[in-house]
C-alpha cells in the first residue's frame, strides 16, 4: 500500500510480530486484520535467527487504542509467540522500492542525480527509463517518490516497512522461555 | 510414559480421546471420516447420531456448558464439516470448550476440488480459537492434545481438527508424553499487577453507589463463592448479562436481576444511577450497554475479565484487569473492609416496587395464555432445579426474566451469537453430560422447526428431555420490532407450524397442547412422568411483546416500560 503525493505519512504505530513458521499464519493474521477492520500501512514477513520463528512487521494505521485492541487480539493467535510494539521505542525502520521511471533523453541527467541525492542505486537502464533501487525510511522513501513523479514513474514495487528496536536488547534472546511447538515436524500440521 | 507398537491415525484419534477424558461424542459420518468411525467400535465411546451436522455443534455445546467439560463433535468433509460452523461460531461468541474433527479427502486430493473437498481449516478461522489441518498419522496425537489444551485454557472456545484419510489410514507411534501441548500457554495472563488491584480496592472503597455486573465468566472460572463474598462483604447489589443468569443465584438479596436490552427497569436505572461498575466476566455487549456515549456516565469502572482484548473494547475503564477471575478475587478478598451500603439497596428497591404493579406475571390472564405466565409456572413446577435450554427470540427474553436460576449452569442459552435452533440439539447434549438433572427445552415455534428431527435423536439415544414450544405464530421477536419500529409491517414474520402434538408422537415423543393456564400444571406434571421425551405446544397469545426494551441505539434509561395494568400505554419511558 501507498500514498498520494502529499499525504502525511501516519505517525508510525509499528508491531513486531514473532510467529511459528508455519503454512497458513499469514492467512492467520490477514484474517485477524480484516475481520476487526484494523487499517495496516504495510505487512512484511520473514524468516528469522531462529528456525521455526518468522518475523511480522506490520504498520498500522490507526490511533493508539485502536493499535492497543489490534495487538491484544494478535496476542491471542496460537501462533504468535509475541507481539512488541515499537512506537515509543528508538527504532529503524526500513522501506525498499523499485521505480522504474520513464528518462527521455532530455531529463535522463536530471533523474541520475536526483538519485544520486537519495543515495538510490540504479539497477537497470533501457533505451527510455530506468530502474532505481532505494532502501530507507518510509519519509524518505515517499520524498524519493514525489520527487521522481513529474518525470512518469512507469512501475512501482514497495517492500513495506521492516523495523528493529535500537540499542542491545532483542526480544527472543530476552525471552528464552517462549515455547515453539512441540511434537512432530511443523510443516505438515497446521494451517 | 511411551507406548510401544503402531496405531492407525484412526485408532490415534480414539487413544488421544480417550486420554482427555471424552467418554461422548457427537457425529454424523461419512467417506472421509469412515476410517475414523471404523476404528472407532473398538473403544468405550457413546457415539450420538445426529440428525444434521450443526446440529451436533449445538448437543457438544449443551453438553460443555452442562457440565464444564469439552464438548467433541465429529463430522466428515466437505458439506459435514460446513454444517459446522454455525455451532462453531455458536460456542465461539459465548466461549464454549470444544473440540470438532473433521475427516478430510486424502492428502493428495488436497485443492484439488476433489468430492467432498472443502478448505474447512480456512473457512472456519474466525470462528474457531485455531485449527489443524493434519496430514500425517504422526501429527494427529500432538494436535489433539494442544486442541484440546488450547479449547479449555484462557478464554475457551472451539478447535478445529480436519485429518485427511490417509493420515487415519497410515500408521504412527503413539508417544503421549512427547506431544504434550506448550504453545497453549503462551497467552497465559501476565501476573497480577498489585498497583492495579489497589486501585480497584480504592474505588470499591470509595464508591457510594457502586454495582456488580457479574457474567458467563464467573461460571468459565469457577468463581462463583468469590462473587458472592465480594457481594456480601462490601454489600453490593449485582446484575446479570443472559449468560450470567445461574452463575450467582437468582434469589439472593442482592440480585437484582438481568441488565440491558430487556432488563428489568430498576436494574437497568441502577447502572446508570451508579457512582462504580465493577464488571465480571463480562464483555459490555451492545445488548447490555444501550447506547456506549450515554451508558453509566456517573460509574468509574473496574473491568476484570480473562481476556485482555475485551478490556477497554466498547467502553472505557479506570480499572482494568486482565486475569481469572477467581485468582484476582481471592487476592483482593482479604483486603475489603465490610461496609454497609443499605441506603443505595434501599433506593434500588423503591425503584422496584414501581416495576412489581406492571409486570405480567401478576396480571390476571383473562383467558389468555402468556408466555410469561407458562415461564413462571414452569419455574414454580420444577422449583427452579431444571436446567432450562432456550433457544432465541422472545421466549428466551421470558425465561429470562421468570424462571429464576440459582443453581450454576442451569441456563444455557445462545446469548452472543443468536442461534435459532439451538435450544433442542445443546438440551439433548445437556441431558446427555447430566443425566441425572432435569432438562427443559424452550423454544419458540419458529426456532424449533429450524432442527426438530432431533427429536428422532432424542428418542434413538434414549435421552428424556422436556420440550415447550412456545408457539405464537409469529417470528415473535422480529415481530415485535415490526411493530414498534417498522410501523406494523408484519414482512415474513407470520409462520405456519404442523401439527405439533401430532409431529411429537410422530417421532415417539409424548405429546400435549395447553391453550389455558388452568391446563399447565397438570400437563407439565404428564410430561414430567413419561419416562422418554415429551412435548407441550403452549398456544399463547400471538401478539404479544417483551417489555421492558431499550430500542437498539438508545441509552439504558431509555426504555418502553410494560403497559401499566392500570393505564394501558404503549410507550411510557422511565
Amino acid at each position: 500500500m501507498t500514498h498520494a503525493p502529499g499525504q502525511q505519512v501516519p505517525g508510525p504505530h509499528v508491531l513486531v510480530v514473532y510467529t511459528d513458521d508455519e503454512p497458513g499464519v499469514l492467512t492467520r493474521v490477514a484474517s485477524l486484520i480484516r475481520r476487526r477492520g484494523f487499517n495496516i500501512h504495510s505487512l512484511t514477513v520473514g524468516p528469522t535467527e531462529r528456525a521455526g520463528l518468522s518475523r511480522m512487521t506490520i504498520v498500522v494505521d490507526s490511533d493508539a487504542q485502536r493499535v492497543r485492541q489490534a495487538v491484544e487480539h494478535l496476542r491471542k493467535l496460537v501462533n504468535v509467540l509475541e507481539v512488541e510494539q515499537l512506537a515509543d521505542k528508538p527504532m529503524v525502520v526500513r522501506d525498499l522500492v523499485l521505480l522504474r521511471v520513464a528518462t527521455a533523453s532530455a531529463v535522463r541527467s536530471e533523474v541520475l542525480q536526483l538519485a544520486q541525492v537519495f543515495r538510490a542505486a540504479v539497477v537497470d537502464i533501457a533505451e527510455d527509463s530506468v530502474v532505481i533501487e532505494c532502501t530507507g525510511s518510509l519519509a524518505k522513501i515517499d520524498a524519493l517518490v514525489d520527487s521522481m513523479r513529474p518525470f512518469g514513474i512507469l512501475e512501482m514495487g514497495r517492500t513495506g516497512a521492516v523495523a528493529m528496536a535500537r540499542g542491545t536488547r532483542t526480544l527472543t534472546k530476552a525471552r528464552p522461555a517462549l515455547p515453539l511447538r512441540t511434537g512432530t515436524s511443523p510443516e505438515a500440521m497446521s494451517v | 510414559m511411551s507406548e510401544s507398537g503402531s496405531y492407525t491415525g484412526a485408532q490415534l484419534i480414539w487413544e488421544s480421546l480417550l486420554r482427555e477424558g471424552v467418554d461422548t461424542v457427537f457425529g454424523y459420518p461419512g467417506g472421509a471420516i469412515l476410517p475414523a468411525y471404523d476404528a472407532m467400535v473398538s473403544y468405550p465411546i457413546r457415539h450420538v447420531l445426529v440428525r444434521h451436522e450443526q446440529s451436533a455443534c449445538h448437543m457438544a455445546d449443551g453438553y460443555a456448558r452442562a457440565s464444564g467439560r469439552v464438548g467433541v463433535v465429529v463430522a466428515t468433509s466437505g458439506p459435514g464439516a460446513t454444517n459446522l460452523v454455525t455451532g462453531l461460531a455458536t460456542a465461539m461468541l459465548d466461549s464454549t470448550p470444544l473440540v470438532a474433527i473433521t475427516g478430510q479427502v486424502g492428502s493428495a486430493l488436497l485443492g484439488t476440488d476433489a468430492f467432498q473437498e472443502v478448505d474447512i481449516t480456512g473457512i472456519t478461522i474466525p470462528v474457531t480459537k485455531h485449527n489443524y489441518l493434519v496430514t500425517r498419522a504422526e501429527d494427529i496425537v500432538p494436535a489433539i492434545r494442544e486442541a484440546f489444551a488450547v479449547a479449555r485454557s484462557g478464554r475457551p472456545g472451539p478447535v478445529l481438527v480436519d485429518i485427511t484419510k490417509d493420515a487415519q489410514q497410515s500408521r504412527a507411534a503413539l508417544d503421549w508424553e512427547a506431544a504434550t501441548p506448550q504453545r497453549h500457554r503462551r497467552h497465559l495472563p501476565a501476573p497480577l499487577d498489585p498497583e492495579a488491584l489497589a486501585q480497584a480496592l480504592d474505588l470499591i472503597r470509595q464508591a457510594k453507589r457502586p454495582i456488580i455486573l457479574a457474567g458467563h465468566g464467573i461460571q468459565l472460572s469457577g468463581a462463583r463463592a468469590e462473587v458472592l463474598a465480594l457481594a456480601e462483604r462490601a454489600d453490593i447489589p449485582f446484575a446479570l448479562t443472559l449468560l450470567g443468569l445461574g452463575a450467582v443465584p437468582a434469589t439472593h438479596p442482592l440480585s437484582l436481576g438481568m441488565m440491558g436490552m430487556h432488563g428489568e427497569s430498576w436494574v437497568n436505572r441502577a447502572i446508570q444511577e451508579a457512582d462504580l461498575l465493577i464488571a465480571l466476566g463480562m464483555r459490555f455487549d451492545d445488548r447490555v450497554t444501550g447506547k456506549l456515549k450515554e451508558y453509566a456516565p456517573h460509574a468509574k469502572k473496574i473491568h476484570i475479565d480473562i481476556d485482555a482484548s475485551e478490556l477497554n473494547k466498547n467502553v472505557p475503564v479506570d480499572v482494568a484487569i486482565a486475569a481469572d477471575l477467581g485468582d484476582v478475587l481471592r487476592t483482593l478478598l482479604p483486603q475489603l473492609p465490610v461496609a454497609d451500603r443499605s441506603g443505595w439497596l434501599e433506593t434500588i428497591r423503591e425503584w422496584r416496587g414501581d416495576s412489581a404493579v406492571r409486570d405480567i406475571k401478576n396480571l390476571p390472564d383473562d383467558g389468555h395464555l402468556y408466555a410469561a405466565h407458562v415461564m413462571h409456572d414452569l419455574w414454580r413446577l420444577t422449583k427452579g432445579e431444571a436446567v432450562v435450554v432456550t433457544d432465541v427470540g422472545q421466549h428466551q427474553m421470558w425465561e429470562a426474566q421468570y424462571y429464576k436460576h440459582d443453581g450454576e449452569r442451569s441456563l444455557i442459552t445462545s446469548g452472543g451469537a443468536g442461534t435459532m435452533g439451538f435450544a433442542l440439539p445443546a438440551a439433548i447434549g445437556a441431558k446427555v453430560a447430566r443425566p441425572d438433572a432435569e432438562v427443559w427445552v424452550v423454544a419458540g415455534d419458529g426456532g424449533f422447526q429450524m432442527t426438530f428431527a432431533e427429536l428422532m435423536t432424542a428418542v434413538q439415544e434414549g435421552v428424556k428431555v422436556n420440550i415447550a414450544v412456545i408457539n405464537n405464530g409469529y417470528l415473535g421477536m422480529v415481530r415485535q420490532w415490526q411493530a414498534m419500529f417498522y410501523e406494523g409491517r408484519y414482512a415474513a414474520t407470520p409462520i405456519l407450524s404442523p401439527d405439533f402434538v401430532k409431529l411429537a408422537e410422530a417421532f415417539g415423543v409424548q405429546g400435549q397442547r395447553v391453550e389455558c393456564r388452568g391446563d399447565l400444571a397438570a400437563a407439565v406434571a404428564k410430561a414430567r412422568a413419561f419416562e422418554g421425551a415429551a412435548l407441550i405446544e403452549f398456544k399463547v397469545e400471538q401478539e404479544d411483546s417483551v417489555y421492558p426494551m431499550v430500542p437498539a441505539g438508545a441509552a439504558l434509561h431509555e426504555m418502553i416500560r410494560r403497559p401499566s395494568a392500570l393505564a394501558e400505554t404503549g410507550s411510557d419511558p422511565v
